[in-house]
């Protein structure tokens, strides 16, 4: 009834050669627009069906996508785009700073305010209670609000209101609601409100009786100050702004009467402030203004601000006031440097007021060291210092500097001078540096912060050449004697870690540039080891030992050498927290993946890292996110690819086993094992050039027997799958028999389990079609599998069609079917007297049977039950058509709701169609049409698809014409 | 039904001076069309004057206050009686500021016991069962700017335990010796008054440092004449115990309205007190004076 044509594979491959160019290789590239050359078939025809050879890719245009998208990512062009725009909006933005001075605008590289700001919230925190003395005025006073300059302390009649034992987070509220407050009084109307508001909350800020929350506090309060300056600003810029609005860079002129008037009588009103602390605040807030008024306001009003805070007593106030005027000074005017330097040089003049008498007087009060009162300096100097310092010109630095050394070599001046200027120019006076900190007054500021800011300057900015190797020595000598007891240590825990961090890291780069590279850093890390321990003070100090570590990996990218450093993975051992920890791992796998360029077996390495992939694993729990896990499993998939033992197969294949054993929670990197083992046997098959030993023979299986073993514990059956499958095929390559038979049974034995659906990036998707492209893979490998001497013919065959007839296929699927229609060419292919591909030293089927014809028949047997089976759903489909045909008037007629996509007519019989239609195209390629009743059958299936007409037309066509050809070569 | 009246000065700033023009509208909006008896508008420039209580006594305060004296004074009818339409009218005027005989016009001033003031009132006038509308509104007057040339001349002081009047036991006394300088103490108005101070060195700690601003006002009647000096204002210019040797600037604006150049006529004067004063850890107060002359330039 049925044979299958003999096929002459040879003759065919050279019919169907391209005759086209190839894709030229050179610049291939599967992510390029595709580029179009006529192949007229498939390249390597493994199948050998020709039939289907004239595939789309033929005739297909360039690729929808990539012709759509015209060659650009469309990401990249809007990425492109907001670059391209970006500086076009900072450019409108910052054009009004341009017409006050070109060449002395602020730039992005100065450090804005707002960045300080969190800063110093964070760090002036207390736990006393405070206390907000609010004398407000009552609403009565906005009836003096008109033209007159009633004094405003004089028509406050209002109550005073002391709101005592506020905690810190209480006390930020507070200030918040008056913030609020403010805008509010605004909006309503109510200027004076607003500014008796911010007149009473500058008012908190001569109050010093928590001083340790005071840079807080003056960090919270200025805040209002800005909100108030900008109100008024607006407000006036609105009231000139009728006609059109008020062009960036008005004048004077532009500014009409009315306006002019407004903002007089506001500075009328803040001139005649009772208090002198409000008065300047308020004035500086409303710096701005001056603009409507005169050109010359600005450039006059900062030096007689300037000039004012002398009055202020009590230095850190001063200080802080200070600070607030060249902030505003910067913003509005930073082109007036002389006031920034008057005030620096007027707060030099009255440092001496730290050690008097009320100062003490009230630190013995207040409880508070003076080390720690000296901290509190530092926002506000360092503040005025880098104003100053911003785009100096290199004599004013040196100058400040020589002042400073003149004020009795201050340390608290010289640390903020560190700070403030520029890195070079430190790095460059390092020795000096040096010189002056050791020397310097020690007054309650210790030492080893002055050596923690020179550090960071000399983190960003090298020190000469010649000098490097000294000041590393000096430094060094100073900073072992500066080990401050423990108590001190505990005291300052806030400062000593970041100082110690600034000095580990300068040291760490200091041998750097001085060369002198692993010695030293191994001290220093052993230095901080020493001072972490005790005590757990490494808990505090995460952050900064991250860093210090990070900073060593921007300079070791030679791994060897790194971990050969004996202080290295002690280091390492400090990070005790769990996220902490997994999270240095990452960042040094992350470095090793980027550096590593040759593959190691270095024991040093591959023990250290081992190690930190260990951790990296052990991190992995029940709550991990999967996001996570995958990153993770990325790092140490890149880590085992880099490990290589050359030759030394067994060791190489022991580092598998052991790799296993560490990271079996990870599944990737499980898969990735299995994938190294099994590019291992193919190594060694290769190495033996196809003919194995005894020894590596037994090697090749012991691979084989680890893949079989791994496999199981993956949870993903499609890997499970594709694994079963690969690693078969490997182990047929390397002719173990019985490993092959087993892996490729353990795949059909798993099937059934294959759910109907997986999810596949999240979403829920059904199975089929990856389980079909799994059969076919699978049938396309079963050619070159012997069967089994103990099995029946073709043992494997029936397992597997056995398998796919039990599997429970989603309904009104025809995937069963396309299965068996795609088993006729493999069974075409077997029946022959060669086979299409071999596997090298493996006996095929051919060569077990020989043509024998019980197994011809035996094949022709199994078609023929195929073939059955097909026809008998082509029929069942047709039969639907007939049964479905009444019912389908019956739906249409009562208009009940369908559920189907299509009419069910239309869907079965489009099913049958293409079903017939591939049945058709099988039988064409692979049956022998001079078979009568094969050739009958061929033509019903051509009557049978085109009765619905569902075919595709050039399809067909070109069938049609291969039919004929092939009908008339044979 | 509603109605406002208001008057719009042309002058942001509403300031005149002898012999010019103030100018302005009245402004009358209204939803529907207004019936009234006459519109009329009138300027006055007026000095008041009143008797402490503590000079006189506070019967004669009350009854014997003295008759204000009249400066300018003018009256034209806007509108006669009619209709103003509904909607916004304006109805522009001007008033030439030219004095009767010789009197003088002085500058604005608001004080306790002497006041000048210029005022221009709006009345309409309307039917019986209406009531009638008014407004008031203050415009400024500034004297004519002075002839002669202001020189300025510094005014130094010194300020020590024996420089001190007016104390009761000097022997407990803490040490202190407070130098400075005004720049001028005959100042120009529209100028803030300026100058140093500088503490040398204090045994105790100073709390604060203030200016004093004080007027002092005179009015003549019949029983002879009351001098009273009052507070205007008080600024702070240093807080704490300042920096010893460090010169602390002097610095104050005068406030408008509240001050006038020094005016002395033959019923009232004004003059004006500068007060540096020096407050001390314990509450001890010292204070120097300095008159001053103020003028307009």
């Amino acid at each position: 009834f049925l044979s299958c044509s003999r096929r002459n594979y040879e003759a065919e491959l050279q019919r169907c050669r391209p005759e086209a160019a190839p894709v030229e290789f050179g610049d291939y590239h599967p992510l390029k627009p595709i580029m179009v050359t006529d192949t007229k078939s498939r390249r390597g025809a493994r199948k050998g069906s020709t039939s289907s050879s004239s595939s789309s890719s033929s005739s297909a245009p360039a690729d929808p996508l990539s012709s759509m998208l015209d060659g650009t990512d469309p990401l990249s062009m809007f990425a492109a785009a907001s670059v391209s725009e970006a500086p076009a909006m900072t450019h409108s933005a910052s054009t009004g700073k341009k017409r006050e001075k070109e060449e002395e605008v602020v730039g992005p590289d100065f450090e804005p305010w707002s960045s300080k700001r969190g800063e110093i919230l964070a760090r002036f925190t207390t736990t006393e209670k405070l206390s907000i003395n609010l004398f407000m005025g009552s609403d009565k006073g906005k009836t003096c609000g008109c033209i007159l300059d009633l004094p405003v302390c004089m028509c406050v009649q209002g109550s005073q209101r002391e709101l005592l034992n506020l905690s810190q987070q209480d006390y930020a509220n507070r200030i918040e609601e008056l913030n609020q407050s403010l805008k509010e009084a605004w909006a309503s109307d109510q200027k004076v409100k607003a500014l008796k508001i911010v007149i009473q909350c500058s008012k908190l800020l001569s109050d010093t009786s928590v001083i340790q929350f005071y840079p807080s506090k003056f960090v919270l309060i200025t805040d209002i100050l800005d909100t108030f300056g900008r109100l008024v600003y607006d407000r006036i810029w609105t009231m000139c702004s009728d006609p059109r609005p008020l062009p960036d860079s008005f004048t004077v002129d532009d500014v009409n009467d009315t306006a002019k008037e407004t903002c007089l009588n506001w500075f009328f009103k803040i001139a005649s402030i009772r208090e002198l602390l409000p008065r300047l605040y308020v004035e500086a807030a409303i710096l701005k203004c001056n603009r409507f008024l005169n050109k010359t306001g600005i450039q006059e009003t900062l030096p007689r601000l300037t000039a004012m805070i002398r009055g202020i007593g009590d230095p850190l106030v001063a200080a802080y006031t200070r600070a607030y005027l060249c902030r505003v000074g910067m913003e509005v005017a930073p082109h007036l440097k002389d006031s920034l330097n008057r005030n620096f040089f007027d707060l030099l003049g009255t440092f001496r007021q730290v050690s008097g008498e009320s100062v003490q007087n009230q630190l013995v009060q207040q409880r508070v060291e003076v080390p720690e009162y000296l901290t509190l300096y530092s926002p506000a100097i360092n503040w005025i210092l880098q104003c100053i310092a911003y785009r100096a010109p290199e004599p004013l630095l040196t100058e400040m500097m020589e002042r400073c050394k003149k004020l009795g070599n201050n340390a608290l001046l010289l640390n903020s001078v560190m700070r403030a200027f520029r890195p070079e120019f430190v790095a460059a006076r390092a020795t000096d540096f040096i010189g002056m900190i050791k020397d310097c007054d020690e007054a309650g500021f210790p030492k080893h912060l002055l050596f923690g800011s020179l550090g960071r300057s000399l983190a960003c900015a090298d020190p000469p050449e010649s000098e490097r190797l000294t000041i590393l020595n000096e430094a060094w000598k100073v900073v072992t004697k500066v080990r401050s007891p423990q108590v001190e240590y505990r005291c300052y825990d806030y400062i000593c870690d970041h100082t110690f961090y600034y000095v580990s890291i300068t040291f760490i780069h200091l041998s750097f540039i001085s060369r002198s590279q692993k010695r030293e850093v191994n001290t220093v890390l052993a230095d901080i080891i020493k001072h972490m321990t005790p005590d757990r003070a490494f808990e505090d100090a995460y952050p900064q030992l991250q860093s210090v570590i990070r900073k060593i990996l921007t300079y070791f990218q030679d791994f060897s050498v790194l971990f050969s450093m004996e202080r290295f993975l002690p280091f390492l051992d400090m990070f005790q927290k769990d996220s902490v920890r997994v999270e240095v791992c990452r960042s040094i796998m992350e470095v090793f993946i980027k550096h590593q360029v040759e593959l190691t077996r270095d024991p040093v390495i591959l023990n250290a890292m081992l190690h930190i992939c260990k951790t990296m694993h052990d991190s992995v729990n029940a709550l991990t996110l999967e996001d996570e896990k995958r990153s993770l499993a990325l790092l140490i998939i890149g880590f085992i690819r880099m490990v290589s033992f050359g030759r030394d197969f067994e060791q190489q294949l022991s580092f598998c086993v052991e790799a296993r054993a560490t990271f079996c929670n990870l599944e990737p990197v499980l898969v990735q094992l299995i994938h190294t083992v099994n590019q291992l046997a193919m190594e060694t098959c290769r190495v033996m050039r196809g003919s194995h030993s005894r020894k590596t023979a037994a090697f090749v299986r012991a691979c084989a027997a680890y893949s079989f073993i791994t496999i199981p514990s993956l949870s993903s059956i499609f890997s499970r799958l594709s694994l079963y499958l690969l690693s078969g095929q490997v182990a047929l390559a390397n002719q173990c028999l019985s490993q092959a038979d087993a892996f490729l049974k353990a795949a059909v034995g798993i099937l059934p389990d294959v759910p109907r659906s997986i999810s596949v990036e999240g979403k829920l998707r059904s199975s089929e079609s990856f389980l079909l492209d799994f059969i076919n893979n699978f049938l396309a490998t079963l050619l070159v599998v012997p069967d089994h001497p103990e099995h029946g013919v073709l043992y494997l065959v029936r397992g597997l069609l056995n398998m796919v007839q039990d599997y429970t296929w989603e309904d009104n699927s025809d995937a069963k079917v396309r299965v068996y229609v795609s088993a006729l060419p493999l069974l075409a292919a077997m029946s022959q007297e060669t086979y299409l591909y071999s596997i090298p030293k493996v006996d095929s089927n051919e060569t077990l049977y020989g043509g024998d014809p019980k197994f011809l028949s035996e094949i022709n047997k199994l078609c023929e039950t195929l073939i059955g089976q097909i026809l008998d759903n082509l029929k069942a489909l047709g039969r639907d058509e007939v049964r479905q045909e009444p019912a389908h008037c019956y739906v249409f007629s009562s208009c009940a709701p369908t559920s189907f996509f299509l009419p069910p007519l239309q869907q079965s019989t489009r099913r049958q169609g293409a079903l017939a239609f591939s049945l058709f195209g099988v039988l064409l390629a692979h049956g022998d049409l001079r078979n009568n009743k094969l050739s009958q059958l061929a033509v019903n299936l051509w009557n049978l698809c085109h009765k619905h007409g569902y075919c595709e037309t050039g399809i067909s066509v070109s069938f049609h014409t291969h039919s004929r050809c092939s009908t008339h070569i044979s | 039904m509603s109605v406002t009246l208001d008057i719009r000065l042309k002058r942001a700033n509403k300031v005149y001076h002898e012999g010019e023009v103030v100018a302005g509208v009245i402004l009358l909006v209204c939803k529907e069309a207004l019936q009234h008896h006459g519109i009329s508008l009138s300027m006055e420039g007026l000095v008041n004057l009143q008797l402490s209580s503590k000079s006189v006594g506070v019967f004669e305060a009350f009854y014997n206050s003295v008759k204000p004296i009249q400066l300018i004074s003018s009256n034209i009818e806007v509108a006669k009686a009619g209709k103003v339409p509904a909607g916004k009218t304006e109805i522009p005027f001007e008033f030439p500021l030219i004095t009767k005989g010789n009197k003088v016009l002085y500058e604005t001033y608001h004080g306790v016991f002497v006041n000048i003031q210029y005022t221009l009132r709006c009345d309409m006038k309307r039917s019986l069962l209406a009531k009638d509308l008014s407004r008031n509104c203050e415009f400024i007057v500034h004297c004519q700017p002075q002839k002669a040339k202001v020189v300025p001349t510094p005014v130094n002081f010194t300020i020590t335990p024996d420089t001190l009047q007016n104390i009761r036991e000097r022997s407990s006394l803490p040490k202190f010796l407070i130098r400075g300088h005004l720049d001028a103490t005959n100042c120009v108005i529209s100028q803030p008054l300026t100058g140093e101070v500088v503490v040398e060195n204090s045994d105790v700690a100073i709390k604060s440092i203030e200016l004093q601003l004080v007027r002092v006002e005179t009015c003549g009647c019949a029983e002879g004449y009351a001098r009273d000096a009052t507070e205007i204002q008080n600024i702070q210019i240093a807080e704490g115990d300042v920096c010893h040797g460090l010169a602390i600037p002097i610095y104050m604006v005068f406030p408008r309205l509240f001050t006038c150049p020094t005016l002395e006529t033959t019923n009232f004067k004004v003059e004006f007190e500068v007060n540096i004063v020096i407050v001390l850890h314990d509450d001890h107060l010292i204070t120097e004076n300095f008159p001053l002359k103020l003028c307009r330039v």
